[in-house]
């Protein structure tokens, strides 16, 4: 059997009297794009954030390509090939493009020296060859806060392109974009799919979810609520069990 | 993992060489423009209203010989608060590294040897420091109190602390002058250039270099600008806040140090004195207390004007009580004109 890209087993979390999440158990395979359902305050950000290695699990086991990793950190996720673009962007706005684009990661020559003149030279290939940004007011020496929304989300996302993520974990990435850019969102995570990568996908708009996931996995009062292949169920019937998951917590 | 990442990559064909932009390299280093702007513009006022005094080279040996006492721990706090955090126990460090000094001397006179004692006093001095700044970044950081209000506590615990181990006592330490250390530190270069300036210069650089070129100052901005982006991204900010804070512990025990040898002297109350000015060096050059932002050359000239009006002012012919006034003067107007020059640079 194929091993997943990663598995996560009866994991909980609780944060003091608050139990975020409950027995949780969700996989994503190779190369195959997951869409993550649920409602405000269902747990969904705190499930990404454990994957991510920001928060630890309660309890539960954690699997990387069908191994076991304890204590997973943010900088172990990344080594195992887990990219993040955050809800909240996980930008540095004071700070320059390149900066922003090795935040965390910089490249360093010996004994932890900046390799400057890399860092600009990499992130202006990145900007005309993956971005595609334009405008001029977008270079690596520029600051971010000045970016425009779509132009700070591409900047989240690039990042997590660079540095050649076999998972890519995609937390709210329509949020606040307009509709061009939520377009050409949509044909980037469809890109991750083409390259063999896989993804996770989180979103409130039902459309964006459906249209580029494989598998759809619903998340309602921290737990598993149930999920779908998106190819056997049609948009409105999903849409109808979203719906009566909020109302009743149960998909049936 | 550095190298993972880079050998991933393909090979650079272009490099990013902008062309130079004199507007957009005004826009990106307007905080230090305009503090050098207020620095000359001092500097030219001060010459035009007392040309003899400011003519001579003797004010700039005072300068030098003075500001450095200050100036130097104005460094490393300028990293602290880019990090969005602030340092008020920094004077009382100077006294306690001066008195682990004495300590370590008076317990080391077996030895026989007054440049060996006084070596070893250094070193307990600059550990101590070190010791006092993880200690202020460890209570700031693991329990998640503000920096403001742990150091105003540090700085009483350690004033404290302090005068009892001392008991008050003040005593000279002519026996410095015996060893090279004192040429070393406080001595002069030809007839003008007092050592303690070049110590300055040295701190500065290696603060600019540490800030600027650094993966610990990459992080410093970060962790300054949005420590929740920071943390996502894998970026330990307890620790090197804890560094940061070493930093100010260590430099400011060099500079207790610097000052008690100046007049071979110890008096318990060593930093008392410096910490507006320390604190006003650093805003007045230019770094925010929102984080995220400043410079090292900022603090540097900023620490300078700070050291030139109370000579200025009496040069130029006013008495010594309109000097608190000029300060105050210049400090507000100087950050006024940051917040404007960050606010059209936005």
């Amino acid at each position: 059997m194929e091993e997943y890209r990663l598995e996560l087993k009866h994991v909980s979390k609780s944060f003091g009297e608050v139990q975020a999440l409950e027995n949780i158990n969700f996989h994503l395979g190779q190369n195959e794009v997951v869409g993550l359902l649920g409602d405000n305050g269902a747990g969904k950000s705190t499930l990404i954030k454990i994957i991510t290695g920001y928060h630890q699990p309660t309890s539960g086991e954690i699997y990387f390509n069908g191994k076991k990793v304890d204590h997973l950190t943010v900088p172990k996720a990344r080594e195992l090939g887990l990219e993040t673009v955050y809800q909240e962007r996980a930008l540095a706005e004071l700070q320059t493009l390149w900066r922003n684009i090795f935040l965390g990661r910089e490249l360093t020559t010996w004994m932890g020296f900046l390799d400057i003149q890399r860092m600009r030279d990499e992130t202006y290939r990145l900007m005309t060859e993956s971005m595609g940004f334009t405008s001029r007011a977008v270079n690596p020496d520029s600051l971010v806060g000045k970016y425009s929304g779509g132009e700070k989300q591409g900047v989240a996302i690039v990042r997590a392109l660079f540095f050649n993520a076999d998972i890519v974990v995609l937390d709210e990435p329509t949020m606040g974009l307009s509709l061009k850019e939520s377009a050409k969102l949509i044909s980037f995570v469809n890109g991750i799919k083409q390259a063999g990568k896989s993804a996770i996908f989180i979103d409130h708009n039902i459309l964006h979810v459906y249209n580029v996931a494989d598998r759809v996995v619903v998340i309602d009062r921290g737990r598993v609520a149930g999920e779908f292949q998106t190819k056997n169920i049609g948009l409105n019937e999903l849409m109808d069990k979203m719906v009566r998951v909020a109302e009743t917590g149960r998909l049936s | 993992m550095n190298s993972q990442n880079k050998a991933r990559l393909p090979e650079i064909t272009q490099h990013y060489k902008p062309p130079f932009n004199l507007r957009r390299f005004i826009r990106t280093n307007s905080a230090q423009l305009g503090i050098l702007g207020v620095f000359v513009t001092l500097w030219i006022i001060f010459i035009v209203s007392a040309p003899k005094t400011f003519l001579a080279p003797h004010i700039y040996s005072a300068f030098m010989a003075s500001t450095p006492f200050f100036a130097i721990m104005a460094i490393p706090l300028t990293i602290v608060v880019i990090a969005k955090e602030i340092d008020l126990s920094f004077p009382s460090i100077m006294a306690m590294g001066m008195v682990s000094f004495n300590y370590t001397y008076g317990a080391t006179t077996f030895i026989h040897n007054t440049t060996i004692q006084v070596f070893l006093a250094i070193v307990a001095a600059l550990v101590t420091g070190a010791i006092i700044g993880w200690l202020n970044g460890f209570i700031i950081v693991k329990f998640g109190i503000p920096s403001l209000v742990v150091t105003i506590g540090t700085q009483f615990l350690w004033s404290g602390a302090d005068l009892v181990l001392t008991q008050g006592a003040n005593f000279s330490l002519e026996y410095i002058k015996q060893t090279f250390f004192y040429n070393l530190f406080v001595g002069t270069i030809g007839p003008y250039f007092p050592m303690q300036m070049f110590w300055l210069i040295v701190v500065t650089i290696l603060g600019w270099i540490l800030l600027n070129r650094h993966r610990f100052g990459a992080h410093v901005y970060l962790i300054g600008d949005n420590i929740n982006s920071a943390e996502l991204m894998g970026i330990n900010t307890g620790r090197v806040r804890i560094q940061a804070f070493m930093l100010v512990g260590v430099v400011s025990a060099f500079a207790g140090i610097l000052a008690s040898f100046y007049v071979a002297y110890f008096w318990p109350n060593v930093g008392g004195g410096y910490l507006l000015q320390t604190l006003a060096s650093v805003f007045l050059g230019g770094t925010s207390v929102f984080g995220g932002t400043g410079t090292i050359l900022g603090t540097f000239l900023g620490a300078f004007i700070i050291g030139a009006i109370e000579a200025a002012t009496v040069a130029v012919g006013l008495t010594g009580f309109w000097t608190n006034f000029i300060y105050g003067l210049i400090i507000v107007l100087s950050v006024i004109m940051h917040t404007y020059l960050r606010k059209r640079g936005e």
